[in-house]
């Protein structure tokens, strides 16, 4: 395994922070959006947009690019942020997340936004789809790897698990899901509306290759990628401990921030706040 | 009249020959490949057809990764489980989406006919044209059923298309060429028009030789898509003969009738008498028996068609 230099570990946790404020202040503008479930998957998805997929801004339908599925497409805002700042559309849109006539859908649309490999945002699509993505490119002998990003939520949709047999039964290794276990949804906390534990007991007994993590440790992000690329003849799902709302006090663990806007001083509080953690880490 | 042919084992036999000429072509089914004979393709090409199993949800969306890799996923079960069980999985990941999946439903209307209302499909037409960017289709025949497999493949984007698992007679001679959005005048008249998708175009035939012997010269038309709908074919029909009949082996609520009423009501409204089956769920039995017991047989057209000149007077 490559052992990941601590400047590059610095360098992503900061660009998780900057997407953290970025998402932060877009659903303020737009008074609208979902910041509990952005918040907790920003070190996830830093890792793959600024680090694991290979991508090409300048050409986002790229037919080697690796694919990433943000099946929890409540995500959006952390998306977006991550796309202008890795280069396919301007940060300056971001602005417009929401409003009439935007690039920028409530959830992402990938035939209207560039480096959105899926539309998203009706939760237990992705990791089925990322399965028949990746069995595409066995065939074709294309070598791209496919993420699916997955909330914990999400995992109650039984058409997930009809996705995970398919990923097993064809022994997809070019396919790796990550669920982001923050474990809360819009209503309450998963263990009250509809446990999941055991989870990783679930996905092994599903022929899946285990990785449990720290999910806000982006070294720890970093290797379990890096372990899924060496495991051979079965999918690989990450299990990324999680925090709702990470970085914002008010915000974490609390299912109230699952979908809501922030006030102009809950806005500006958010915001001293991850720049404080992001000078303290 | 000429012997029944199996729809189904045409489209099975016609899918294995396109799959033989496109290596692009995928084909999947949920346990249910020897209902809709999707195992012809399963036997000649095994490395490009997957059984998912008991999974019509996880199968569309599986769809969809294949769309998304290049492929022309062609994904079949009956047409209820794919219209009304995988329904938010089309919506959003197929017709929103824009993907290029191809939804075969087998076992269309009434056909599965001694499995009962749990297996007859009666609101898929519904469902499906209701939903934007789909092209929704209904196979007639054997021969239109081979014709349709190409063209739905090489059509760029979703496609639903309705078989049936009925033997039926062939309307079609060999070289017959459907397009995608265009209906066939297959008897001209100028009193009614009846305007027929399916099974129910051999019917429809029927019915309009009766109405002929009876004076009553009756224009058939025979729509295998229902969206698009054949805007000129329509209009024409309406200004020609100002009586118009549709029938369909589906719920009269939202299938051709709902459909060639809304385009005429708004731009050449004349009367539209409906043949289907009247908002109520059918029972077993024999087929033919069931078409005839729940609004579907040929008296039923032939009175329809009446009615419908009566209502023009």
């Amino acid at each position: 395994m490559v052992y990941h230099s601590d400047e590059l570990v610095v360098s992503l946790a900061d660009k998780a922070a900057e997407l953290r404020r970025t998402l932060i202040d877009m659903i303020y503008c737009a008074q609208s959006g979902h910041p509990g479930g952005s918040l907790s998957a920003a070190d996830l998805l830093t890792a793959l947009v600024f680090h694991k997929l290979r991508l090409d801004p300048a050409n986002p339908l790229w037919p080697e690019r690796d694919r990433f599925i943000l099946s929890k497409g409540h995500a959006a805002p952390l998306l977006y942020a991550a796309l202008a700042m890795r280069g396919f559309f301007p940060v300056e849109e971001l602005k417009t997340l929401r409003q009439l006539g935007s690039r920028l859908q409530g959830h992402p649309d990938r035939l209207k936004t560039p480096g959105v490999d899926m539309t998203a945002g009706a939760l237990g699509h992705g990791l089925a789809i990322g399965a028949g993505l990746a069995l595409s490119a066995r065939m074709d002998s294309l070598s791209y790897h496919t993420y699916v990003i997955l909330g914990d939520g999400e995992l109650q949709a039984g058409v997930i698990w009809e996705g995970a047999l398919f990923a097993a039964k064809y022994r997809l290794d070019n396919l790796t899901a990550i669920v982001d276990y923050n474990g809360v949804q819009l209503d309450g906390f998963v263990r009250d509306i509809m446990p999941l534990e055991p989870i990783v007991d679930k996905w092994r007994s599903f022929g899946w290759h285990v990785i449990e993590l720290h999910g806000h440790n982006m070294r720890q992000i970093l290797d379990a990628l890096d372990e899924a690329d060496d495991i051979h003849g079965q999918p690989t799902v990450l299990i990324a401990h999680t925090t709702k709302g990470k970085g914002v006090s008010f915000m974490e663990n609390q299912c109230t921030w699952h979908g809501r806007a922030p006030t102009p001083e809950q806005c500006q509080q958010a915001i001293c706040e991850l720049e404080a953690s992001d000078d303290g880490r | 009249m000429a012997d029944k042919v199996s729809m189904r084992v045409a489209y099975g036999k016609a899918l294995e020959a396109y799959g033989a000429a496109n290596p692009r072509l995928v084909v999947l089914d949920a346990d249910v490949s020897a209902s809709t004979q999707s195992s012809y393709f399963a036997k000649a090409f095994p490395q490009r057809f997957f059984n998912v199993g008991v999974a019509e949800a996880g199968m569309v969306d599986l769809a969809v990764g294949f769309a998304l890799g290049g492929k022309i996923p062609f994904v079949n079960t009956f047409a209820f489980l794919l219209a009304l069980r995988a329904a938010e999985q089309i919506r959003t990941c197929v017709a929103y989406a824009r993907t290029n999946v191809k939804l075969i439903g087998s076992y269309g209307g009434l056909s599965d006919a001694f499995d009962g209302p749990t297996h007859h499909s009666i609101c898929d037409i519904a469902v499906l044209r209701a939903m934007p960017n789909m092209t929704v289709m209904v196979a007639a025949d054997a021969v239109e059923v081979a014709r349709l497999v190409p063209l739905v493949a090489e059509h760029d984007g979703p496609v639903y298309l309705r078989i049936s698992r009925a033997d039926v007679t062939n309307i079609y001679s060999a070289n017959y060429q459907p397009r995608i959005g265009k209906g066939t005048i297959l008897r001209e008249g100028s009193d009614v028009t009846i305007i027929a998708t399916g099974v129910m175009v051999e019917r429809a035939l029927r019915a309009a030789e009766q109405l002929h012997a009876a004076g009553v010269a009756t224009r058939v038309l025979a729509l295998h898509t229902i969206k698009p709908l054949d805007r000129d074919l329509l209009l024409a029909a309406a200004a020609e003969t100002g009586a118009i009949v549709t029938v369909e082996e589906h719920s009269i609520i939202g299938g051709l009738g709902s459909a060639v009423a809304e385009l005429l009501s708004g731009e050449a409204p004349v009367p539209v008498v409906r043949v289907g089956l009247a908002d109520t769920f059918a029972e077993t039995g024999p087929y033919e028996a069931l078409l005839d017991r729940y609004g579907m047989s040929i008296e039923h057209i032939v009175s329809a068609a009446k009615r419908a000149i009566a209502l023009r007077a």
